[in-house]
């Protein structure tokens, strides 16, 4: 399973590394989600596979997988939400204010 | 007086108070707040020439940085000490003349004097450590404050230029430098140039003696001004005078001659050693002498004449590093003569070159150009003035009864000796030496005569003048009188001079051959000697060329100005800086995809090369847990739903694969025995996927990517790489556990945090404060938010939709 996994978060990041690398801010978002979502699997496998009952302590289960791994994923959650979030709006506001939302054209200021 | 080691501190500490002087004291001439210091400084060293001159050096350590063997120690013997006197001396003469050359209205005279102690610190400093390390700090310091003080009207552009120029010679002389002491400090084990004196067998037999001899002597000429490096002198002259008398005449152009006398004791006796330092000398004191005679700027006249003096000074201590050849012993006092010479002229070139600048600066300060076309007949105007300069420029060529005639001869002497020696070739070419001197000095003759006759003699222009002129106040011709007094008085009593700082300096350039031998006192009259006539001979030849000097000075156009070491300079800095821009603009594109490439490169490149050249890969599939079927099709369609986000031509196909991926993703946690992750995932997947269906409103519709194929391969490729490289590490961490986990704490979370939910109990208790500061991260994204849609940036385009 865990090598499965790892497969599996390597096409995930290829994919997400190939739409960080477009030209549409757009693309870039789906980009940076997808790799978000790749990095949580990835940690979640590093902590090791189905190696116990979920960390609810109840009478039922010994042993648990892991918890840190799960708290930590937790908190990306929550975090590459805000991200998303604040990327969407800003790909919003400099479509309105530039006109384009191709980083071709979005390069430098003629202060450089 | 143990605390003499603080004496290179005093100027620095000093200058933090220069400032407070020109702010809140403006009437009265900065200066007169900084004069004490050298001059107090003077009195210190002074009293230190007794117990010198015995032969008892003051060494003080304080400790630095001990873990990496960095000690500020504090060697004073006779060498250093007549540096320093020179230093502080030259430097409160300096002072006091500049406080009537630079006017107090006009002149940001804090920044003048804040730059001049941190120069007369950092000289100061170079001279008095034996810590390399600390000595190269110095060294750099004081190229750093030459840098500041040629570009002190930084208004010009000549200043600009000149100071660019002095910085990036020296600094890269300065960087050799430091790149042969590493390798001194290696080969010895030891940072203390004394320590390394008493290991100079281990240095010497060495497979990195030359080279490390090699960068350092690249330090010393460039910093003393020698062929072919000597180019940036007479473009420091843009300098205030003051300014040129004191660090391009008297001292700083002299730390290069102070390192070779220094390290006399670790390379002298060496052939290349001798070749590279007498040779690049004997050039340098022709070229400059040469240079010198064409000059119109009586300033860039001096700076060439200086070039030749540093070059005559160096000549000498390569002569005189045979001695190192011999050892101690009878037969070489001969040698030591060279030595002799080379501090002798070191403290003379320091009194007459020093006053000559300031004559200079007094007929430039009086009469607004210093250009010997424009002037003439000053001296009905300025008698004391043209004293002064027959008295320094009459020493300089080497006439009685001036300073320079006694230290001339010696250097005739050394030269006449040294082509009689056998060894390092010196039987085919030793005659080289006496000749092409003899040749320099006739030049020297020529150049002093124009400084003493052309601007004082003939005919007086005022019309050409900038200023009506008179004679300089007392206190500009004070300091120059007291330098004339000193031309004066040691050549009456050198052999005062000779006993108190001349032989404990070469007591500390050639350890232990005062002991065995002792110098003949320094004579001015000894005889019919072969020396006396090639002076007379320079006489008579020097003046009957400078009589005839219109005749044949049209010999310098010979050398087209494309191939002039000036020239090259500047092309190859505009070629430099031509190719660096090119190389700039071709990687910094202002796009942000190459940047991220870069960094995605590196990633790859650096993590995967460690991987290969570790051979740290174990792969280990029987720990893994196993698969169900159900797993595999959720995977699939995981990695289908991305392919979908990728290949989709329709924003909403895009956004509803994401949805779909993050779904799956919920399912994955949801096997993986993660319930709050899934519930969470669960909530926020479908509040993103809302939120990108408000925003793809505003957005412009996702088209087709037109691209070049170079650029989607490297993209493919880079991302292929990332992909891969992901693979190998999270099968790596696999198969590679070295610790073991911490997550059993946790485990307790009933017990500790009477929480049955141990994620929970993670989040909220054990990790709360991380769990706050998350909470704040959220929260700015939401002012961003906010702020992105409700703040309307004023005067800009806004030509996209309205909200």
């Amino acid at each position: 399973m865990e090598t499965m996994m790892a497969i599996v978060i390597g096409i995930l990041f290829s994919i997400g590394v190939y739409l960080l690398l477009c030209q549409s801010l757009l693309r870039i978002i789906l980009g940076i989600s997808i790799i978000s979502h790749a990095t949580n699997l990835l940690i979640i496998t590093m902590g090791g596979l189905k190696t116990g009952g979920p960390p609810l302590i109840s009478d039922g289960f010994f042993s648990y997988t892991d918890p840190l791994p799960q708290a930590l994923i937790l908190t990306a959650i929550v975090i590459n939400f805000a991200l998303t979030a604040f990327l969407l709006v800003l790909a919003y506001r400099s479509y309105a204010v530039l006109g384009t939302e191709n980083m071709e054209q979005l390069r430098g200021n003629d202060d450089e | 007086m143990s605390w003499l080691y603080l004496i290179t501190l005093i100027p620095l500490l000093y200058a933090i108070l220069v400032p407070l002087f020109y702010k809140y004291l403006p009437r009265i001439h900065t200066g007169w707040f900084v004069l004490p210091v050298p001059v107090v400084l003077f009195a210190c060293l002074m009293k230190q020439i007794p117990f010198v001159a015995k032969g008892s050096p003051f060494v003080h350590t304080v400790s630095w940085i001990p873990s990496l063997n960095i000690n500020y120690t504090t060697y004073v013997d006779g060498l250093a000490l007549t540096f320093g006197l020179i230093i502080t001396g030259i430097g409160a003469l300096v002072v006091l003349y500049s406080i009537y050359y630079l006017f107090k209205e006009r002149e940001e005279l804090g920044n003048f004097y804040v730059y001049l102690l941190l120069f007369m610190g950092a000289m100061l400093g170079v001279v008095f450590s034996d810590n390399i390390l600390v000595l190269y700090m110095f060294w750099e310091l004081t190229s750093v404050s030459s840098f500041l003080l040629i570009a002190f009207w930084y208004q010009r552009k000549g200043s600009r230029y000149g100071a660019q120029k002095s910085l990036l010679i020296t600094v890269f002389g300065g960087f050799c430098m430091f790149a042969g002491f590493l390798i001194l400090a290696n080969i010895t084990d030891t940072f203390s140039i004394q320590q390394m004196i008493q290991h100079t067998d281990k240095i010497t037999g060495h497979l990195l003696f030359i080279p490390a001899m090699i960068l350092i002597l690249l330090g010393a000429f460039t910093k003393s001004a020698q062929f072919p490096f000597h180019i940036w002198l007479p473009d420091a002259m843009e300098a205030p005078t003051p300014v040129s008398a004191y660090l391009h005449s008297a001292t700083m152009v002299k730390a290069g001659i102070y390192l070779i006398a220094r390290l006399t004791p670790i390379f002298g006796g060496n052939m290349t050693w001798f070749w590279l330092v007498s040779g690049i000398g004997l050039i340098t004191l022709f070229w400059g002498s040469f240079s010198a005679v064409k000059q119109v700027d009586l300033k860039a006249m001096l700076a060439y004449s200086t070039i030749s003096q540093l070059g005559m000074i160096v000549c000498l201590l390569g002569l005189g590093s045979v001695a190192m050849y011999y050892g101690p012993g009878k037969g070489t006092v001969l040698y030591l003569t060279a030595i002799l010479a080379a501090v002798f002229h070191l403290i003379n070139h320091s009194t007459f070159k020093g006053s000559l600048f300031m004559v200079v600066g007094i007929i430039d300060h009086e009469t607004g150009t210093r250009d010997i076309r424009r002037l003439g007949g000053l001296m009905s105007l300025m008698p004391i003035t043209f004293t002064l300069a027959i008295i320094g420029s009459f020493s300089m060529a080497g006439l009685p009864p001036f300073n320079g005639f006694l230290s001339k001869e010696l250097f005739f002497t050394a030269l006449l000796n040294t082509s009689q020696l056998e060894i390092f070739h010196l039987g085919k070419w030793g005659l080289l030496f006496p000749v092409v001197a003899w040749i320099a000095s006739i030049f020297t003759f020529i150049y002093c005569m124009i400084i003493a006759f052309k601007a004082f003699m003939g005919k007086h222009y005022p019309h050409r003048l900038v200023k009506k002129t008179h004679e300089a106040p007392w206190g500009m011709l004070l300091p120059p009188i007291l330098l004339a007094f000193l031309i004066i008085f040691f050549f009456f009593n050198p052999n005062v001079l000779a006993q108190y700082l001349i032989i404990p300096a070469i007591s500390s350039i050639l350890p232990g051959f005062m002991e065995t031998g002792s110098i003949e006192p320094i004579k001015a009259w000894h005889g019919w000697t072969p020396e006396l006539f090639m002076t007379m001979g320079v006489v008579g030849l020097g003046f009957v060329l400078f009589i005839l000097l219109p005749k044949w000075s049209k010999l310098y156009g010979w050398l087209p100005v494309r191939i002039t070491l000036n020239n090259i300079y500047d092309q190859a800095l505009i070629v430099t800086e031509r190719i660096s821009e090119r190389i700039t603009r071709k990687y910094m594109t202002g796009f942000i995809r190459d940047y991220l490439s870069y960094i995605l490169l590196f990633f790859v490149v650096a993590l995967g090369g460690a991987i290969l050249t570790l051979n740290s890969f174990t792969f280990n599939p029987i720990t893994n847990s196993p698969i169900r079927v159900y797993e595999i099709i959720l995977c699939l369609t995981l990695v289908a739903s991305a392919l979908l986000v990728l290949f989709a031509r329709n924003r909403i196909v895009a956004i509803i694969g994401l949805g779909v991926m993050g779904y799956l993703i919920t399912g994955i946690f949801v096997i993986f025995r993660a319930p709050d992750l899934a519930l969470t995932q669960l909530v926020v997947e479908t509040v993103t996927t809302v939120l990108f269906l408000l925003c793809f409103y505003f957005l412009p519709k996702m088209k087709k990517e037109i691209s070049k194929l170079g650029f989607k391969t490297s993209n493919l490729l880079i991302s292929l790489g990332v992909g891969f490289l992901v693979t190998i590490m999270a099968l790596l961490a696999q198969g590679n556990r070295l610790f073991l986990p911490i997550s059993w704490f946790y485990e307790n979370a009933y017990e500790l945090a009477g929480a049955k939910n141990i994620v929970n109990a993670i989040l909220v208790d054990f990790r709360g404060f991380d769990t706050m500061l998350e909470i704040l991260v959220f929260c700015i994204g939401g002012i961003g938010v906010y702020t992105l849609i409700k703040l309307q940036l004023t005067g800009r385009k806004n030509n996209g939709l309205k909200e």
